[in-house]
């Protein structure tokens, strides 16, 4: 199994039944492959969408049903579709329960960074900003580091995407919750141990007893 | 009311050199794609693009940035498109980055004769620099101010020679908003139908707002 697919299936453990789940693109769209069975969730695209499936057959898309990232989906039964500023006022209004966001750092306060490095690489927020400020839980879904580098930091180095402390950080390594005293370790992977969580993270974690093994959906 | 149908060369004849338009869109999904080939045939320039993405350099409103008709681009996110920041590294085009959210309401905004409006996003981030934070109750929100252009161009599904505009599935996005925003209103549709085959529940563009529609293609 793949970072990625620890980090899905993890997050995938988050969603609740009968809720309204944005995930962002990239890495957090692959928890809409370990939904547990026994829940039901409705996903929400910011392009204008409530009940989108899976991506259908070749052939068979339809050139104006798509995700955020601009790839086919399709429309579950009781699906809807709606403009931009309904898909905000969804978001930024309290109705949605969970948006699963990627991440370039996440610091000691639980406050995020992933729209930007100056000078280097500037795609822009898209919905982030609004997704961050918004949603009921926001949990960021990333990898633990990038080339060797702890993304989860002491102070963020690069623009926050908010003001706002993220609910949970899920990585191939571990389980971390932003509280108001600090990062709360509070799982680890298969096989990782905690002194590996504590090498690879620069930020200070908070540590309480025996931390749990992550468990993951299968 | 009936609306004249022009051609998409027509249509871009209408747009001067230095004009702010906003395109409807997300990805190149919902876009008024012959008008934009339109504007490069014409060899558009100093154009200010509003516009949720610039979308790929062959594809959407990311045709009019390859071929050079753009000066300045407000929207939010531009990451998939590497010719607007190449040309924004270089100079040649200015971009302005605004969380989607916040680019939906202040066009909705524009077009409904408000102030402007008060969100919580982006407060505490750069997008707050140099604008008037207001207090709510304790909470602090950012004024963001109403965005109009000169020129609209939308993509519908349907339109009448009334006007009237429905759309299809993800296709809507920030077209219907748009609609409301600009002097000049110009919708291309995927059919233009006889006066009173849309119903009127199904119509999302009220035709009272749109200028000209784009003739079918010949």
């Amino acid at each position: 199994m793949d970072a990625k697919e620890i980090i899905a299936r993890r997050v995938a453990r988050e969603l609740r039944d009968r809720t309204l789940v944005n995930l962002g693109i990239g890495l957090p769209t692959l928890v809409a492959c370990y939904v547990p069975e026994e829940i039901s969730v409705a996903f929400q695209s910011e392009n204008g969408i409530i009940g989108f499936g899976a991506p259908p057959p070749e052939g068979m898309e339809d050139p104006h049903l798509t995700d955020a990232g601009g790839g086919f989906i399709s429309a579950l039964p009781g699906a809807m579709s709606f403009d931009s500023a309904t898909s905000f006022a969804l978001i930024r209004g309290g109705h949605l329960d969970m948006t699963v966001l990627g991440g370039l750092q996440v610091d000691a306060k639980g406050l995020l960074a992933n729209w930007m490095v100056p000078g280097k690489l500037v795609p822009g927020m898209g919905g982030a900003m609004d997704l961050v400020a918004g949603a009921k839980r926001v949990v960021v879904a990333m990898q633990h580091t990038a080339k060797g580098k702890p993304k989860i930091v002491e102070a963020l180095s690069l623009p926050p995407t908010a003001a706002r402390r993220v609910s949970l950080v899920v990585t191939e390594l571990a389980v971390i919750e932003p509280t108001e005293d600090g990062l709360v370790l509070r799982e680890r992977a298969p096989g990782v141990s905690v002194e590996e969580v504590v090498a690879n993270t620069s930020a200070p974690l908070i540590i309480q007893g025996d931390v749990l093994e992550m468990p993951i959906a299968s | 009311m009936m609306r004249l149908a022009i051609s998409p060369q027509a249509a871009a004849a209408l747009v001067p050199d230095g004009a702010s338009v906003m395109f409807g869109g997300f990805m190149g999904v919902g876009t008024p794609e012959r008008v934009i080939d339109a504007l490069v045939a014409r060899g558009a320039r100093g154009l200010t693009l509003i516009c949720n993405d610039t979308a790929t350099p062959t594809c959407g409103v990311g045709k009019l940035i390859e071929a050079g008709c753009v000066t300045r681009v407000r929207a939010s996110h531009i990451g998939t498109n590497p010719s607007t920041q190449k040309k924004m590294i270089a100079g040649e085009i200015e971009v302005e980055l605004i969380p989607q959210g916040t680019l939906a309401e202040r066009i909705r905004a524009g077009g409904s004769g408000l102030g402007g409006v008060l969100t919580p996003t982006g407060v505490g981030t750069i997008v707050a620099e140099g604008k008037q934070i207001v207090e709510v109750d304790g909470r602090p929100f950012l004024l963001e101010k109403p965005l109009r252009a000169d020129f609209a161009m939308l993509r519908a599904h349907e339109a009448d020679y009334h006007g009237n505009l429905t759309y299809r599935l993800t296709a809507a996005n920030f077209n219907p908003v748009m609609a409301f925003a600009a002097d000049n209103v110009i919708a291309e549709a995927d059919e233009i139908v006889p006066v009173g085959v849309i119903p009127p529940d199904s119509v999302r563009t009220p035709g009272v707002l749109v200028h000209h529609l784009i003739r079918r293609p010949q």
